[in-house]
């Protein structure tokens, strides 16, 4: 695929290596001259200097044959700019737009960008599951179903516990799959399966009905 | 009519002077205090410190209730992606944007954005008065 990644800063940069490792054919565009020549030095031809948002700079880059543009500068607004470009005037199939303030994802759905990363929320989350108390962990998003695989604890002494996955009255679009308990093999929990304390459960559930069932598992 | 301007650099301190002394209801958004100091003393409107960008200041500066969101800050970028904001959440009946950049400017505005390019204007005003 070629790639076109806006942005060469420490995450244009890492990004812009991991493609290259991939296969791809990758060309970064960055504003600063020294930090272009970083890039160069290090990692061959893969960046130019220019701004991402022009459209002269994109055609430069050739960004009418590219499969993906990537915007991962510091600034919301540019990489917003930067795929709005790259998608209406050179019909880029895929733009994909980093965001920092976690406000703006709607937004950026709304204005057409196709995938948003928000950097903030990421660390947020990584370091939410951290904190031993923590009762929802977000494993994984399978985006375009609208689901995700989360993991839930019991707490001791929740009311949950000593009840049977039949008495459970799960939200909708949820499913249990997976009960780790400490020492055993994993269980794929069945309509008679007792829930103990420290389970960690794993499930399937939408986003709308992630709340209702922690509220289910953790009996709070 | 009731307008919010976001930039109070010299043209949008400009406009707010302007449609304020017109009786219009003037609210104009800026990020620094100090460039309200570009506002007369006889100002009527309402200068609020704030983000445009971000949705709660453009609520607090009645974006709800407005006949008209004005962008004019210095960044093209930040111009464009307000304009979308109030136009496309807000559903502003009137939004106009500046945009340096004449091609983003033509982009923008084959995309339905109401735009103006002072480079692009002030370029054709210059060439007429070297040709006339």
């Amino acid at each position: 695929m070629y790639i076109i990644i806006v942005g060469g800063g420490r995450l244009g940069y890492y990004l812009t290596k991991a493609l290259l490792d991939e296969g791809h054919e990758i060309l970064a565009i960055e504003k600063e001259a020294t930090v272009c020549e970083a890039i160069v030095s290090e990692l061959g031809s893969v960046c130019i200097r220019g701004d991402g948002c022009e459209v002269s700079t994109l055609t430069e880059a050739g960004t009418g044959r590219a499969d993906m543009l990537i915007a991962v500068t510091g600034d919301d607004e540019d990489n917003l700019v930067a795929c709005q470009v790259a998608k209406h005037k050179f019909n880029v199939p895929r733009t994909i737009a980093r965001i920092r303030n976690p406000k703006n994802e709607t937004i950026f759905k709304k204005l057409g960008v196709d995938v948003t990363v928000s950097s903030t929320n990421i660390i947020l989350e990584h370091i939410q599951e951290e904190v031993p108390t923590h009762p929802l962990t977000h494993l994984l998003t399978i985006r375009d179903k609208g689901l995700e695989i989360v993991e839930i604890k019991i707490p001791p002494g929740s009311i949950m516990i000593g009840k049977t996955i039949n008495e459970l009255s799960l939200p909708p679009k949820s499913t249990l799959f997976l009960i780790i308990r400490k020492g055993q093999r994993p269980i794929i929990p069945k309509a008679n399966t007792i829930l103990e304390a420290e389970d960690q459960i794993i499930a399937v559930t939408t986003p709308e009905s992630e709340e209702k069932l922690r509220t289910t598992l953790r009996g709070a | 009519m009731k307008v919010v301007i976001m930039g109070c650099g010299r043209l949008g301190g400009r406009l707010a002077r302007l449609l304020d002394a017109a009786g219009h209801a003037v609210t104009i958004l800026d990020t620094d205090v100090y460039s309200f100091r570009r506002l007369p003393r006889e100002f009527g409107g309402t200068a609020l410190i704030g983000n445009g960008l971000d949705e709660e200041v453009l609520k607090k500066a009645g974006i709800e209730e407005a006949d008209a969101f004005v962008v004019v800050t210095q960044g093209d970028n930040r111009n464009i992606m307000a304009a979308q904001i109030a136009k496309h959440i807000f559903n502003v009946p009137k939004v106009i944007c500046r945009i340096y950049d004449p091609l983003r400017q033509e982009l923008y505005s084959t995309l339905g954005l109401e735009t103006f390019s002072p480079t692009t204007m002030f370029a054709q005003i210059l060439k007429e008065k070297l040709e006339s």
